[in-house]
């Protein structure tokens, strides 16, 4: 350091620290908050008017009034004496029980069709790489509409398909046999969870444990012990019952089971077909991101094939692959929106009939564009957290 | 042979060269590998053959072709069994245009025309120059002549009788041409030094994104006349066009960004040097980059863009879906939609279909530099 050279006087300013740049800086930002600040207010105060010549009141209050609207398939109970809030939230439910599921399928179609286009089996990929370009190129509502017309061309209940025993495919939608669960269940549930949760921190040990010295440790009698073997005497010891509830026709139709309305069932296998499509394609650019020479000097350590792809390929592809995957379950969460197309009620069905019952338009709206920033913040945050956790995986 | 070839991508074993029949030589490494790569094959082509043959069934050997006009006895008496195609002759004119006076159809299919031209020229490298910007301008000028008419002694034609095939490819054609410069500016409004402005971009991207189209739609058909002075009313079709226009924006405004975090910091720093302003460096130097570098996921935006527009069926604008879906509520067809959707998606597929193939043939061009 040569400290005693002298440093170059501070360049005099016209406006001391504000040179021509920043008079310029501010100058356009004042222009454009201006103007988007002129603009809101001239829709704010036409709002304000219109508002008041229609005699509509602003507010949420209308919330709190019986709805009146009927809801047909819904997880939580509903009947239409309830209040328009508590028709919001059956309908948030509804978006959530296709958005989930939806995504959990359609990742797991997505994979197996993402890996068969990269098979050496020349016929498997062709099939896989017609499914993508087909489905990518036609739009998901137009093949919504598709599939719900199917669904009602569907036999009536007493012809209902069976294809295999004990599930029923009909115009009633698709009806499977299924386990009831209540309470006892949910603590057995619950306790699996928990093992879970218990397994994976043990085994996270069990591998600093092996950084540590090399030595390899078992961590399957652990998997056995707390996924397995702690809820099955949880549930000896409550005595829960796991008998399956078999659908059966009676009459026009089923009791038991579980149903899947056609409306529910037609806009999940829209969405997971759509969906699964990008999804192959980003699975598949992710494998191919993996550098030929991990895969020759996997090869060349000789090891077992499922040992290569889940410790050296998949860590690598995963982070290639996790990025665009978010974006993907966020456009299936908004996608499911589509729904109110076939009158599947969902947040945005529920929203818009309530807009037409009531006239609030700005809340209605304002609710449905609260819902979808929640859930895709949350997906975001999840997936991000996520992206994290593997790029730490990377060195 | 190793166990190797299952595994995907994995890099092909040299293979010993093998005499015979390059055809048995070819199906012997590309379907009979190994014996569980054998049973696959032969279970696929069993579910194919299946498939194509219930399919060639119903929609060629049963299939009804030509019924007389406004006669659907033929198609029900082969319901079930056969496909019936015959609505398509007896319907296409309105699923392609709607409503639009039947004498005067020549006008929208000429329009449609008109836009093909105009998508084929954009996609000749040779003819990307400021020419094809005034190309653009002269066309969508003809086409709004074509379609209103008043002029030249065309009859008018009001907008709420539009529908069809033309109503898709304007949504999607005006919401690129206004969405696409709008994106530019919000891009490089995220990537300002000044922080309002930055704030605005990012406040407006990530609400539009964060949001499904479906709400920003009926947002557009009903919230837009509450915010406009009383006595002022714009018609349907222009208020969802305005939505696609906002949604198109904030879209491809986070292509472009990422075009311009591409550009190289030297590029800046030399146009800097150069002296140049703010809006020269970006015009003549910055943009002309970053747009080169995103063609491919543009074109893949203007894909998902395309079959977005088909959303407009929910707020009741006549689109070519809508029209689809229209045409079969006349109970003697209702029970054809199937023939229909698959009629429309055809259409759909051949644009995206294009447009993909000329993605993929870019990316090639540009990875091949």
């Amino acid at each position: 350091m040569t400290s005693d050279t002298p440093r170059p006087p501070p360049r005099r300013r016209l406006f001391g620290a504000w040179g021509p740049r920043e008079l310029k800086g501010l100058f356009w930002q004042v222009l454009v908050v201006g103007i988007a600040v002129a603009v809101i207010a001239f829709l704010w105060s036409n709002t304000v008017t219109n508002l008041s010549a229609r005699r509509i009141t602003t507010g949420f209050a209308f919330l709190g009034r019986e709805a009146g609207m009927p809801i047909a398939d819904s997880l939580l109970p509903y009947s239409p004496r309830d209040t328009y809030l508590w028709a919001f939230v059956v309908g948030v439910a509804n978006t959530l029980r296709v958005a989930v599921i939806g995504i959990v399928l359609a990742t797991i179609v997505g994979t197996l069709i993402g890996i068969s286009r990269l098979s050496a089996n020349w016929l498997l990929s062709r099939l896989a790489a017609v499914y993508v370009e087909t489905l990518r190129d036609i739009p998901l509502l137009l093949q919504l509409l598709f599939w719900y017309v199917l669904m009602q061309a569907l036999p009536a209940a007493r012809a209902a398909w069976r294809p295999v025993e004990g599930v029923f495919l009909s115009n009633r939608g698709l009806i499977l046999p299924a386990i009831p669960v209540g309470l006892p269940q949910l603590w057995v549930l619950g306790t699996a969870v928990l093992g879970l949760a218990l397994f994976y921190l043990i085994r996270r040990r069990l591998i600093a444990e092996q950084m540590r010295d090399g030595k390899p440790r078992p961590a399957w009698p652990f998997a056995i012990g707390l996924i397995v073997a702690l809820p099955v005497a949880v549930s000896l010891v409550l005595g829960v019952s796991w008998t399956i509830e078999w659908p059966q026709l009676r009459g026009f139709n089923f009791v038991g089971g579980l149903t899947l309305a056609p409306e529910y069932f037609a806009l999940l296998i829209a969405l997971v077909t759509y969906t699964s499509a990008f999804i192959a394609e980003i699975v598949r650019s992710g494998i191919q991101s993996v550098p030929r020479g991990q895969w020759d000097a996997a090869n060349a350590l000789g090891l077992r094939r499922s040992f290569m792809l889940r410790q050296i390929i998949l860590p690598q592809a995963l982070r290639v692959i996790v990025p665009p995957m978010t974006s993907q379950y966020l456009n299936l969460t908004k996608n499911s929106s589509l729904a109110v197309a076939i009158g599947y009620q969902d947040v945005v069905s529920v929203a818009n009939t309530t807009l037409n019952q009531t006239g609030q338009a700005i809340e209605a709206i304002a609710l449905i564009m609260a819902v979808f920033l929640t859930i895709s913040l949350s997906i975001s945050f999840f997936m991000n957290w996520y992206n994290a956790r593997i790029a730490l995986v990377e060195r | 042979m190793t166990a190797i070839t299952d595994i995907p991508d994995a890099p092909r074993a040299a293979r010993r060269p093998q005499a015979g029949n390059p055809v048995l030589r070819w199906l012997r490494t590309n379907l009979f590998s190994s014996i569980p790569n054998g049973i696959l094959t032969v279970v696929l082509l069993a579910l194919l053959a299946k498939g194509i043959f219930s399919f060639v069934q119903w929609g060629i050997a049963n299939a009804v072709w030509l019924a007389p006009a406004n006669d659907s006895s033929a198609c029900r008496a082969a319901r079930g069994i056969g496909a019936c195609w015959a609505i398509i002759p007896e319907k296409y004119r309105f699923i392609l245009f709607g409503t639009y006076p039947f004498d005067e159809q020549w006008r929208p299919a000429l329009s449609v025309l008109l836009f093909i031209a105009l998508y084929y020229l954009s996609t000749r490298r040779v003819l990307w120059r400021r020419e094809l910007v005034y190309l653009w301008i002269g066309a969508l000028a003809l086409i709004s002549v074509l379609m209103w008419g008043g002029v030249f002694g065309l009859s008018f034609v009001s907008q709420d009788r539009w529908g069809g095939l033309p109503v898709t490819l304007i949504l999607a054609t005006f919401g690129l041409a206004f969405g696409f410069p709008l994106g530019i500016l919000v891009a490089l409004g995220r990537r300002s030094k000044l922080p309002a402005i930055r704030s605005l971009s990012v406040l407006y991207v990530e609400l539009i994104r964060g949001v499904p189209l479906v709400s920003l739609l009926f947002m557009a058909s009903v919230m837009f006349p509450l915010f406009m002075p009383a006595g002022f009313n714009i018609d349907k079709l222009l208020r969802a066009q305005i939505a696609i226009i906002l949604f198109a924006g904030a879209y491809l405004a986070e292509v472009i960004r990422g075009g311009l975090q591409a550009v190289p910091r030297g590029q800046y720093e030399a146009a800097d040097a150069l002296g140049l302003s703010y809006w020269r460096k970006h015009r003549l130097i910055i943009l002309p980059q970053a747009i080169r570098h995103v063609i491919p996921p543009l074109v893949n935006t203007f894909i998902a863009f395309f079959k977005d527009t088909s959303l407009v069926l929910i707020i009741g604008i006549f689109d070519l879906l809508t029209t689809a879906k229209t045409a079969i509520i006349d109970p003697a067809w209702q029970q054809f939609s199937v023939e229909v959707y698959i009629f429309v998606a055809a259409i759909y597929f051949v644009f995206c279909f294009a447009m993909s193939r000329y993605s993929r043939s870019l990316e090639a061009h540009t990875a091949s530099r």
